[in-house]
């Protein structure tokens, strides 16, 4: 079973996140900001990542771009969710190495596709 | 809604649009007439059917047919088609067509433009073997409301993360606010007309690849087979049909054959054919290479 890390500092938004992600058949694993996602990351990869992006102590960028040095970082295919919507900030995530990008709000079909477009499912 | 005014809305829509509706869709219109009444400030399917009735009713008469004929649409709407396209209608046409370097692409159910700017996308990165083609892609729609929007080219936030990749997204549409505009390079790529399949189109012309998924579902099957057998027509021995994933011409018509592990994918029965039958006139040289591609297992049969 794929297994998928949800990163937000929201509990809402990780909760229907997780219920979405586990109607696709997701394991799932929740973090509230970068930091605990990079230690859960080293203690295990998952397959994928759905990352906001403002968050507390670590945001999703600076958060992205760790991981990507950790060994194994290459692996996980990194789905940014995030209320940030412009060009620059999208253009900027897939530099840092983000596999996709979802702009909130989103819901279930968008996340579907999404995964779908980078082989999640 | 009495069962008198669902069988006059019945009757209304299979004249004016073909669409056919099952015993049991009163729930289709409801969901989809309500908000035409409730626009047209009218309390309810009956008055709005009272409404129709009525002389110069024209416009509530279009919204309505525009309503229960409008269906949403996604970019790259079940992937495998563009696959396909990318992959196998493409590389074919390129071989096929490679003296006179001219293609024509139709989207028989273009509705908002997702589809034929999917292919606008595909082309534009398949743009490097293209140089010297004269491509067009005909987008048409029963419905003016669509069109003007597929036109435009705007798009929401939601519509443009259905089935769009994030790079695409990035490459061929321009922000504006929470709104995104395809490119105008993609919008000159493609002619938007308004079209009723159950009437004539043969003043199109020819086409290479015909799209046209998602729309005959709405019909009956005489008029499915009417619309195949003049489709067919439109179509050189070497052409392509796409019909929609739940779709098939089996059991229909002899006019199109499904090509073997390209699913939706078909030829015109007329498919291998002498070259003379082509409409461009390509000559022996310009036949596909001998691998065994379905296409080309097609073009040797008979």
């Amino acid at each position: 079973m794929k297994n998928c890390l949800v990163v937000d500092d929201s509990s809402v938004i990780r909760k229907v996140a997780r219920r979405i992600l586990e109607d696709l058949a997701f394991e799932t694993s929740e973090a509230e900001d970068g930091m605990k996602a990079l230690d859960m990351c080293r203690k295990e990869m998952p397959s994928a990542i759905l990352l906001d992006w403002n968050m507390p102590v670590m945001d999703g960028l600076e958060f992205l771009a760790q991981l990507r040095r950790e060994p194994g970082g290459e692996k996980p295919k990194v789905v940014f969710c995030t209320t940030e919507n412009d060009v620059a900030h999208i253009a900027k995530a897939m530099r840092a190495g983000a596999d996709e990008y979802i702009m909130k709000p989103f819901d279930r079909e968008i996340v579907e596709a999404k995964f779908a477009e980078v082989g999640l499912i | 809604m009495t069962p008198f005014e669902y069988d006059y809305l019945r009757g209304f829509l299979k004249q004016r649009s073909g669409l056919v509706l099952s015993n049991e869709k009163q729930y289709l219109i409801e969901s989809r007439l309500l908000p035409v009444a409730r626009k047209a400030s009218l309390p309810s399917i009956s008055a709005l059917v009272a409404k129709m009735k009525e002389p110069g009713a024209g416009v509530l008469c279009d919204a309505v047919v525009e309503a229960m004929t409008t269906n949403e649409s996604f970019f790259f709407r079940d992937k495998v088609p563009f696959e396909h396209f990318t992959n196998t209608m493409l590389p074919a046409m390129l071989d096929a067509r490679a003296r006179d370097r001219r293609l024509r692409i139709w989207c028989a159910a273009a509705s908002t433009g997702q589809e034929p700017y999917s292919l606008a996308m595909c082309l534009k990165e398949a743009e490097a073997r293209l140089a010297g083609w004269r491509i067009e892609i005909i987008g048409t729609d029963l419905s003016n409301e669509v069109l003007e929007k597929a036109r435009a080219g705007v798009y929401s936030q939601f519509e443009v993360q259905r089935g769009l990749p994030i790079n695409h997204l990035l490459k061929h549409f321009v922000q504006n606010g929470d709104t995104w505009q395809i490119s105008s390079t993609l919008r000159g790529m493609v002619q938007y007309r308004k079209l009723n399949l159950l009437e004539n189109f043969s003043s199109l012309g020819q086409f290479d690849i015909v799209f046209c998924r998602n729309v005959l579902i709405y019909f009956d099957n005489q008029t499915k087979i009417d619309i195949l057998g003049r489709i067919a027509k439109m179509l050189p021995a070497d052409g392509f049909l796409v019909l929609g994933a739940a779709e098939t011409v089996v059991g229909l018509t002899d006019a199109f054959k499904p090509m073997t592990d390209k699913r939706g994918l078909y030829q015109t029965a007329a498919a291998g054919a002498a070259p003379s039958t082509q409409r461009y006139g390509t000559t022996g040289a310009a036949t596909p290479a001998p691998a065994p591609t379905p296409y080309t297992r097609l073009a040797t049969v008979r």
